[in-house]
């Protein structure tokens, strides 16, 4: 029999308009226990205003191993990068 | 007629001493998540009984403070009810404790927020918020454990028989709660349904915790809680 609970990862959403942004992980044998854990664990001081929870299993990620083969051709292409043009100096966010 | 003093002491009272008893479980819990869980749970309780404990002394006016109330009181001035100040037991009969008491406190709650007596209804109107999420965490447990393996269903059910002889002191004619009887009531008949267990047996119940006639459990409880005042008057950090 396994013994741990199974791992969710936890997404909060900090504020109204903004993404859910990944905070960590808790174990529980279910989603609502997972949505209680991480109520408890990630917005005991009024971080959040609502959560997800996501069974780590369902999460599919990118092999470290390939780092250098996926991301860094990206490196020197610099003109995929928007840094040739002049922002006006009433722009704040870009 | 009960002074705003009688009923803040009781109310301040019952949320320290419990808030002390489940932050026995910290480091203790099972897993880290329900640890964190109950540490929240006893701050919660904890704070109320600030507030509660903050308004006794004011009203007492013989220049006490809440500190004062929670740490130089002897076990005899205590006024909490019995439940509250029973063992933790395991895990289960932690929960049995906090689901028969966090129905009852939140209903009490929700009463003295729309109470004439302005000072105690705004710290009710505070804490009832709090004391809904102990209930639903709580009834969770009590389903969860109920309804789980023979051995989760027979604690469970051993940790309810355990408490259930501190009930009737809840309704024992103080801060009006008898008439909150029919609600509490329904609440955890529709929990215990929902877990598939039964009602305890009707057991000869144990008051006098109001009078301060408590169980030997409380003076060992004051003993851990009071030890740095008691040894360092006044002593601050």
């Amino acid at each position: 029999m396994r013994k741990e609970w199974p791992l969710w990862e936890v997404f909060v959403r900090t504020r109204n308009g903004l993404a859910h942004k990944h905070a960590g992980s808790v174990h529980a044998a279910d989603a609502r226990m997972a949505l209680e854990a991480a109520r408890d664990t990630y917005t005991r001081r009024m971080e959040g205003v609502s959560l997800w929870v996501v069974p780590s299993a369902s999460i599919t990620a990118s092999d470290p191993s390939e780092a250098a083969a996926l991301f860094e051709p990206a490196a020197d292409k610099v003109y995929r990068h928007p840094t040739f043009y002049s922002i006006p100096d009433g722009v704040k966010n870009i | 007629m009960d002074s705003v003093f009688d009923h803040a002491i009781r109310l301040g009272d019952d949320a320290l001493i419990l808030g002390q008893r489940l932050s026995e479980w910290c480091g203790h819990a099972p897993m880290l998540e329900v640890d964190l869980a109950l540490a929240n749970i006893a701050l919660d309780l904890t704070g109320q009984a600030t507030l509660f404990l903050a308004l006794a002394a004011e009203e007492e006016g013989r220049g006490r403070d809440a500190d004062a109330l929670a740490f130089r009181r002897d076990v005899l001035d205590f006024r909490n009810c019995l439940i509250v100040e029973q063992p933790n037991g395991d895990f289960a009969q932690t929960i049995a404790r906090q689901f028969l008491f966090s129905n009852w406190q939140e209903l009490l709650l929700a009463e003295i927020a729309e109470a004439p007596a302005p000072a105690l209804a705004a710290i009710a109107a505070k804490a009832v918020k709090e004391v809904r999420y102990h209930v639903r965490y709580a009834s969770e447990w009590v389903v969860r454990l109920g309804d789980g393996t023979q051995e989760s269903r027979g604690r469970m059910s051993d940790g309810l028989d355990w408490m259930w002889r501190f009930v009737e002191e809840l309704f024992d004619a103080v801060d009006g709660a008898a008439s909150l009887r029919p609600a509490w009531e329904a609440r955890i008949a529709a929990t215990l349904r929902a877990a598939g267990l039964e009602r305890p047996r009707p057991m000869r119940p144990i008051l006098g915790g109001r009078k301060g006639h408590h169980s030997e459990h409380l003076g060992h409880l004051l003993c851990e809680m009071q030890f740095l005042q008691r040894t360092y008057p006044g002593a601050t950090w």
